[in-house]
């Protein structure tokens, strides 16, 4: 009896150990999953379903593509938050030049197609330059810029369309990027797989990649190491805004219409996507890979929580609850640290 | 300690008198430092008592303990004899200790007067009576003596003028210890003269003065008693009349000089860097020439903010220059950037690795490699190299005897000393012909500084040209061929071999009186 009691005793203690190697290794992350997943499973059947988790993975295409740009902006010790803006302004100009050309020439569905994404993800990156210029030449505060950015897009937006969804863009635009199927695969998926593979080769394998997490580190050091300072956070706005308009580009074309309205949501589910992720707010911490899980577990809990009838005003409550929880538990985690240091 | 001992009962015969403030035992932990270890420490009324110690001795530790910024990890304070909490700076004011700092803690946007006051304004029905905060003010300005008027903004005084407010703020309430860092550091003669007349005055008040210096002189010219402190442990209390620099310096380091500092064989040959006529917008530099060749150890002397480190700053591209010319290797590279002139060969290593050197939350390996990813075998084009990087780094943590030899380990969870192997083994990632050293060894423990300046002779015997910026004499003192001391932005002296003497350094650290 006794020596079960002791064996139980170093289980519970191994058990306790690991949980805590595993905190300080991986954050809150894996924890959260787990929870969700549990959670989620015993308050709905679906849930665990094949086709419900691939439909969890198609929706979080949108959320994972612009929380891989936001964490450039946090790498750097910044945030953006005119991620949602950018979504918007991209939809909406997309949109509308891909309507004008297809209107003009009917035949030339390829050639809207084309020239539509890339007006659209052009009037997405000029924002990233905007913010861009003001961060690294001037010196504003990310913050300050991005919130004003985030205005002076989404009232731009509004004014080209009068606050009405543009319609008229070819069928097949949809049809493909956002409804298509490879293999039977969702096309959006595809998009996301690639850009997550390229983001983190180039984050992990180039020099550039690697600035970045200097300048977040310590800008002074990265200065002292003959690094410019000023053009990778430069660039970093810009590749945010380059990734945010992308993914605006998928969401029009799954939504069919070009809105103003569209990632209204996107900063703050971005920034917590990558939060809980382990991305640090001070800069020079984060890895691709776990904002990609980031994104999925914040629409995996949304996808739950629809299953689960929980209404969507609550559902919010939820989501800002979570976001704070990751940071305190990333507060917790660099306290574990601390003193594990001696 | 025995020695210590004896030095201390037999030093002087008013040993009995009740101490004003004693340290027993005291401790404080860091992470993974050990800052201060057991100490005892203890200073009389009247008397003026020097700390004596390296940089990273635990000297600001102490007194930020004493002082009321820190708190102790174990031991205990003592004040009158009494056993104090000190929680907080302003309830050390309230029990009349207090401490200038060699960091200012004045805010430059606001008044002389109501800088002096700050947090302890004086009041009447509530609001600031600014006639009699004025009133006190000049009081107070008069006493000391500081050519200071209190309505003047502290961001239009001089750093010395600063300097003053910040002494006399110690002045506004009644006294009992006053704390000093090194607070001649940036005073003229004069001033300096003033305010040790003014340490006279209160000493007989029965003030005790706590005062930090490396300064010899004024350690005889002030100095009542000695306590030398080094990694964190009180190693001797000595008479200050009586004890001999040797002795001082023995104690301090804890070994003999020749033992610390390597013989260096210079071989001096062509001119690698030439610095001409060089001045800063705010005149921080100016008119600054200077050479240094391949194969010498230059040094550049003088006081903290005399302009030795803005001068190389402005070099190294991270400043502005105003006029003058940087020529490095022939080639006249004024105003270069810091990437292009690392690209050159210029390689300048800063004094604060952790607000200017290192990428605290990253590897080692990563820290290693930064300046140089430019290059083989740290990348391929604009990829990486990893298995290269990995390669390298490892070498070179061998190389600098990284402890423990983990280079995927977070610098921030290594030890100051071994900090600042990670930074010097930058110099090794890329082909340098000039190294500048910007105080290469603050805040590291003695085992490391004598690696250091092993490292920095292999370099110089290697065929660099080395530039090494210091405010450690004994580092000046033992390292260099010539060296030219600073002052005031300018270059006041340049002495070379035997010339080179504490005397004659120290002469030049401070203005002479007309000339």
């Amino acid at each position: 009896m006794a020596s079960q009691d002791t064996q139980v005793a170093t289980a519970k203690r191994d058990i306790l150990y690991w949980t805590k190697a595993v905190f300080i290794r991986l954050g809150v992350l894996p924890f959260l999953l787990i929870v969700a997943i549990v959670v989620f499973t015993l308050m709905s059947d679906n849930f665990l379903s094949a086709r419900n988790l691939t439909n969890v993975v198609r929706q979080s295409v949108y959320l994972m593509i612009v929380s891989l740009g936001q964490m450039f902006a946090l790498l750097t010790g910044g945030f953006d938050l005119s991620v949602g803006t950018i979504l918007a302004i991209t939809s909406v100009v997309g949109a509308s030049v891909m309507a004008a050309i297809y209107a003009g020439s009917p035949d030339a569905v390829a050639l809207a197609i084309a020239v539509g994404v890339l007006a659209g993800i052009a009037a997405g990156v000029f924002v990233g330059v905007c913010n861009g210029i003001g961060v690294a030449v001037f010196g504003v505060s990310p913050f300050i810029m991005t919130l004003g950015m985030s205005s002076v897009g989404f009232g731009i937006a509004l004014f080209l369309t009068g606050g009405v969804p543009v319609y008229g863009m070819p069928v097949e635009f949809g049809e493909f990027f956002g409804f298509g199927l490879i293999l039977g695969i969702p096309v959006p998926i595809y998009a996301a797989v690639i850009l997550v593979v390229l983001t983190w080769l180039f984050v992990n394998r180039t020099r550039q990649g690697r600035y970045f997490y200097a300048v977040g580190g310590n800008v002074k050091a990265a200065r002292l190491s003959g690094i410019n300072t000023r053009f990778t956070l430069f660039i970093t706005y810009v590749l945010c805004a380059l990734l945010a308009g992308i993914a605006g580009m998928l969401l029009t074309a799954r939504l069919d219409t070009g809105e103003a309205n569209t990632g209204a949501s996107m900063p703050l589910e971005s920034i917590a996507a990558c939060v809980i992720a382990g991305v640090s707010l001070r800069g020079g911490v984060g890895r691709v890979e776990n904002v990609a899980l980031g994104a999925l577990f914040i629409v995996l809990v949304q996808n739950g929580m629809n299953l689960a009838r929980i209404e969507s005003y609550l559902q919010m409550v939820v989501l800002g609850a979570l976001l704070i929880l990751a940071v305190i538990a990333d507060q917790l985690r660099l306290r574990y640290i601390a003193g594990a240091r001696d | 300690m025995t020695e210590a001992d004896k030095s201390t009962e037999g030093g002087s015969g008013d040993g009995a008198a009740s101490p004003l403030l004693e340290t027993v035992g005291i401790s404080k932990q860091y992470p993974g430092v050990l800052a201060l270890d057991r100490v005892d420490f203890t200073l009389r009324p009247g008397e003026v008592h020097v700390l004596f110690g390296e940089n990273g001795a635990g000297k600001s530790t102490l007194i930020s303990i004493l002082a009321g910024v820190q708190r102790p990890t174990s031991g205990e304070v003592r004040f009158r004899g009494a056993r104090i909490e000190i929680d907080s700076v302003h309830q050390a004011r309230a029990l009349g200790i207090s401490a200038v700092f060699q960091e200012f803690s004045l805010v430059p946007q606001m008044t002389v007067e109501d800088n002096l006051f700050l947090g302890a304004e004086i009041l009447r029905g509530g609001v600031l009576d600014k006639r009699a905060i004025r009133a006190r003010a000049r009081e107070i300005i008069a006493r000391l003596g500081f050519p200071l008027r209190p309505e003047r903004r502290v961001e239009q005084l001089t750093r010395a003028e600063q300097q003053m407010v910040e002494i006399a703020k110690a002045f506004r309430s009644d006294l009992s210890v006053l704390i000093l860092d090194e607070p001649t550091a940036s005073l003229t003669d004069r001033e300096t003269e003033q305010l040790f007349a003014l340490i006279d005055q209160i000493k007989a008040e029965g003030v005790g003065i706590i005062y930090i210096t490396h300064r010899m002189q004024e350690i005889r010219r002030i100095g009542d008693r000695i306590t030398v402190l080094r990694d964190g442990r009180t190693v001797a209390t000595l008479d200050a009349k009586t004890a001999g620099d040797d002795e001082l310096v023995r104690l301090m380091t804890g070994r003999v000089i020749s033992e610390l500092f390597p013989r260096i064989r210079f071989a001096p040959g062509e001119e690698r860097l030439r610095v001409e006529h060089l001045t800063t917008p705010k005149r921080t530099v100016a008119d600054v020439s200077l050479t240094a060749a391949a194969g010498e150890i230059v040094g550049l002397a003088g006081l903290v903010g005399s302009g030795k480190s803005e001068a190389m700053r402005a070099a190294f591209g991270l400043d502005p220059i105003v006029s003058g010319r940087v020529i490095l290797k022939g080639e006249d590279v004024t105003g270069a950037s810091t990437r292009d002139l690392l690209a050159r060969g210029l390689f300048y290593i800063p004094p604060d690795r952790r607000e200017e050197g290192l990428v605290m939350m990253r590897s080692c390996r990563e820290n290693i490699a930064l300046p140089s990813l430019d290059r083989p075998p740290f990348s391929r084009g604009v990829f990486l190299d990893r298995a290269g990087e990995a390669r390298k780094t490892a070498e070179l943590a061998e190389r600098m005897n990284l402890q423990p030899r983990r280079i995927e380990r977070a610098v921030d969870f290594f030890s100051g000393g071994n900090q600042q192997k990670v930074l010097l083994a930058r110099c090794l990632t890329r082909p340098v012909d000039v190294f500048v050293f910007d105080e290469p060894t603050v805040g590291v423990d003695v085992g490391t500084r004598a690696a250091i300046y092993a490292f920095i002779r292999d370099l110089c015997e290697a065929g660099a040209a080395i530039v090494l910026i210091s405010s450690d004499l004994p580092e000046i003192l033992h390292l260099t061929r010539r060296v030219y001391v600073f002052y005031r932005g300018r270059v006041q002296a340049e002495l070379e071999g035997a010339a080179i003497s504490e005397e004659n350094l120290l002469r030049h650290f401070f203005e002479r009186e007309a000339a």
